[in-house]
């Protein structure tokens, strides 16, 4: 029984024993620096921070050992610390990225500067206010269908679907865009993320609704000028420009700028275009 | 001190909003809730403490359970429903099992309609893929983003509808008239603006709270807040002992260590092997093997690991490289790059090395399987916080249908009660000012404090040191020990800054859930003496059939402590044992295997 207690003491304490034992033997006396944005609305500078470089540590470790041992209002979003929910998305070095997918290593001891985005005001920190990009996704018809679930629908029928619905929302898209980021069009320009957003509900086979109208008009599209820095920072390899905004311009081009249809709209009115959309969406071939 | 705090929140002022319907939670079950409420033609608030869509629904990537029958047309809700009962171990409560198993097909197709897309059969229908101890083929998924298709399609669907949602805003307290919740205090994290939510039903879906352990999978959010309100307001809390390891988390590097890695790997047809190059799960479930339920495999993967044979960061090996890298690109994307990013393992060539990390919350909120009320009136749970579905151990895959199961019931529910009541929602307005004083208190603190961070490492440190994946009653008692420690020294926790978005400030608040949630589990642990799903005493031999038939019922007591009551569970109708009869079922759901009966 004695020993027999014993054994379950061991085993049960254990389980993880030593929770640090990891990052006692990554720790090799090496550290880190950071420099972070401090500041809020009313302006801020660059804080430096030094701290215990760990293998493999992330620029998201490295902020989050700063808050818990060095400054503990410092301001900084995330959540899944696995590159799957958008939420830590800040710019490093003046490039939007996600810090929980930025290794340290990968600056090889040179100077690492954290800021927020910059393409929206800042809240404090590391934080910035986004919530224009919820208004703008409000204003977007949503899917809605004729039809009854459960579809029939073929992988062939939806396999470019999927690539649109990657899209985790870290509006780093958005950040880099110049049309928001230099140009501040944020009233009349949806941005990289809602074409993104708009390709799959034009392109779903059941979808019954027509967003071209809108994408021309409130959305802003013909801003666009498909410099593909939106490409460049997507963390989950949407092709944006391609295969998201390229369809959508020529889609509209065909419906607005094809004189043919311009005719027809004349004799038919605005909406006499609404079977043709729908015949598209159905299609393989669509764009 | 007293007379100081009172004169500065006379000052505070706050604002009041008023919904007939408050929702606290943005993940799958809030959301569907809020879908279910706004059709009722009511007003709806939803608070969540993140922003929309990063809920920790977004982070499932298996699948959705349902028995479309798709591939497997034999499947069927009755076997949903005694898969879900056998892998509880039977303390499931056997009506939300049934409701859950009939109704998840209807809530997968719904979204559908709503414009959610799933991989296809060649048939043209939702593809299911299978997953550890499901008889068929059952997960309906995308890849392994589901529970990202399921919560974007939830938001897109709840921007179309009139109720208003207040991001990045924490709940502090549920306001009570009588006996009736009519509200509750909230902050808004930007600023620290207090906000006074009058509401005629809450419902409380807020997840769980594996951010108690250190090695978890759970984002920064699983903090068990609803529970805690929810408790603090009266309610009853059921199999709170019950927490699930899931068997396959990440190990290397450590700052990613407790990320998960998907059960879809072994759906995909993953194989586990230990140092020796063994494929070990032979010992523990040659039947099932790598798809047995997550309990089994997450001992498994412990013991392995424990007797020598593990990898050299202290896991097992998870090896998926016969797939290709083809089939790993299409069924798996994102563990290709979530290991290729973070720990320079390309999963095609090499195997993962994983180890058991803190998952899931079976226990939670007691609620009525038909209409999700709690037993304190307008107030309503659904999700992870509350309990009763999965009893001692959740199936993959089943949540992210239970979700909206009872998210929608929950909505409907509290529908109903408000479509019924005239009450009126005023409270004192002394308990609100009261409140926020106690909320601001470590902001004012003056002289020497504790870091709030510190207790929460410490906190984590405690749990699995002695609450762990194996129990003993004489470390949960050194372990109560230490959490009763941290709760004396609540008063002391002090934060640097201002109340501008500062997550000293937001962590002070996490803490409290936490300590009290990790005593309610300790306590609870000690009760359950026996080995039964995720509670694993090892100072008790097996199954004790006594225990299989009742719940441990957790409920504030008069003096403000915690009172433990067993709880008989009523037996199975006719309808649903007679399922069990042509089938040899043991009663602990498989765990008495003679031999190898530990297992």
């Amino acid at each position: 029984m004695d020993s027999n207690s014993a054994e379950q003491k061991d085993m049960a304490s254990k389980a993880h024993a030593d929770v640090h034992a990891d990052e006692k033997a990554a720790a090799n006396g090496k550290t880190a620096k950071l420099r972070i944005f401090r500041g809020d609305s009313g302006g801020g500078e660059l804080v430096d921070y030094e701290l215990p470089l760990v293998e493999g540590m992330v620029v998201l470790d490295a902020v989050l050992y700063v808050q818990a041992h060095q400054a503990g209002d410092l301001a900084v979003r995330w959540n899944c610390k696995a590159a799957h929910c958008g939420s830590c998305s800040a710019e490093i070095n003046g490039k939007p990225r996600l810090l929980c997918k930025t290794r340290i290593e990968e600056f090889d001891g040179g100077e690492i500067q954290v800021h927020p985005l910059k393409a929206f005001p800042v809240i404090k920190d590391l934080v910035s206010d986004i919530s224009w990009n919820y208004q703008v996704s409000k204003g977007i018809k949503p899917f809605t269908s004729d039809e009854q679930a459960p579809f029939t629908m073929y992988e062939e029928d939806v396999e470019r679907l999927y690539e649109p619905k990657k899209c985790i929302e870290c509006f780093m898209c958005q950040d880099v865009c110049h049309v928001l980021r230099t140009h501040h069009k944020h009233a009349e320009f949806a941005g990289p993320r809602f074409f993104v957003r708009n390709q799959w509900l034009e392109m779903h086979p059941m979808d019954n609704q027509d967003r071209l109208h809108d994408l021309k008009e409130d959305n802003g599209l013909g801003l666009c000028n498909i410099t593909k820095c939106c490409t460049e920072v997507c963390p989950v390899d949407i092709h944006i420009t391609d295969n998201s905004i390229i369809p959508l311009k020529e889609r509209v081009a065909d419906e607005y700028y094809d004189p043919a249809k311009w005719l027809m709209r004349k004799i038919r009115g605005n909406r006499g275009s609404r079977n043709g959309a729908a015949a598209r969406n159905g299609s393989r071939n669509g764009n | 001190m007293a007379s100081n705090g009172n004169r500065d929140t006379a000052r505070e002022r706050y604002e009041t909003r008023e919904y007939d319907v408050l929702i606290v939670g943005a993940g799958g079950a809030g959301l569907r809730a809020a879908v279910a409420a706004t059709e009722n033609g009511l007003s709806v608030g939803i608070v969540t403490k993140s922003l929309l869509g990063k809920a920790h629904t977004v982070m499932a990537e298996g699948g959705i359970a349902a028995s479309l029958g798709n591939v497997d047309p034999a499947d069927g809700w009755q076997t949903h429903f005694m898969d879900t009962m056998k892998s509880g171990k039977f303390i499931n409560n056997w009506r939300t099992a049934e409701i859950f198993a009939k109704e998840a097909p209807d809530r997968v197709y719904e979204l559908e309609q709503w414009g959610a897309l799933f991989n296809r059969t060649p048939e043209g229908k939702i593809s299911q893929r299978p997953f550890g101890a499901h008889t068929y083929r059952r997960l309906c998924h995308v890849g392994d983003r589901t529970g990202l298709e399921l919560i974007r399609t939830m938001q897109e669907k709840v921007l179309a509808t009139d109720a208003e949602v207040y991001m990045e805003t924490t709940i502090t307290k549920l306001l009570k008239s009588g006996d009736r919740v009519v509200g509750a205090l909230a902050y808004t994290r930007e600023n620290g603006k207090f906000i006074h939510f009058k509401a005629k039903a809450v419902v409380m879906a807020t997840g769980g709270w594996g951010r108690i352990f250190k090695v978890t999978s759970n984002s920064w959010e699983g903090t068990g807040d609803g529970v805690v309100l929810a408790y603090d307001a009266g309610a009853e809390l059921v199999d709170m002992e019950m927490m699930q390891f899931h068997p396959t988390g990440m190990v290397w590097p450590p700052g990613v260590r407790g990320l998960l890695v998907t059960e879809g790997v072994r759906g995909e047809g993953g194989l586990l092997r230990n140092s020796e190059g063994d494929r070990y799960m032979e010992n523990y479930d040659p039947e099932r093997m790598e798809l047995s339920s997550r309990d089994v495999v997450a001992r498994a993967n412990y013991t392995e690991v424990q007797e020598g044979r593990g990898s050299p960061h202290g896991g097992v090996y998870l090896d998926i490289t016969h797939l290709g890298y083809d089939g790993i690109m299409n069924k798996l994307p994102t563990m290709h790059e979530q290991f290729l990013k973070l720990a320079d393992i390309d999963i095609s060539k090499e195997p993962m090395e994983v180890f058991p990390t803190v998952h899931y919350t079976m226990g939670g909120i007691k609620t009525d399987p038909e209409t999700g009320a709690s037993n304190v009136p307008g107030l309503f749970a659904a999700g992870e916080v509350a309990g009763g579905l999965h009893g001692a151990n959740r199936l993959g895959g089943n949540s992210l249908s239970d979700l909206l199961v009872f998210g929608r019931r929950a909505g409907e529910g509290a529908s109903a009660y408000v479509k019924e009541s005239v009450h009126s929602s005023d409270i004192a307005e002394g308990e609100v000012l009261t409140e926020i004083g106690r909320v601001l208190e470590p902001l004012k603190k003056q002289g020497e404090g504790e870091s709030p961070y510190l207790m929460q490492q410490e906190l984590q440190e405690a749990m699995m040191e002695h609450a762990n994946l194996m129990r003993t009653g004489d470390s949960l008692k050194e372990g109560l020990g230490k959490v009763l420690g941290l709760k004396d020294r609540l008063a002391n926790m002090k934060v640097q800054g201002s109340r501008l978005f500062n997550p000293g400030w937001h962590t002070a608040q996490d803490i409290r859930y936490l300590i009290q949630i990790s005593e309610i589990i300790i306590r609870t642990a000690l009760e359950r003496t026996e080995r039964r799903g995720a509670q694993w005493r090892l100072d008790f031999d097996g199954p004790d059939d006594e225990l299989g038939r009742v719940n441990f019922i957790v409920k504030k007591d008069e003096q403000g402590e915690v009172g433990i009551q067993k709880r008989e569970i009523p037996p199975m109708p006719e309808h649903l044992a007679s399922l069990f009869e042509d089938k040899v079922v043991d009663m602990a759901g498989g765990e008495k295997r003679g031999a190898e009966s530990q297992f």
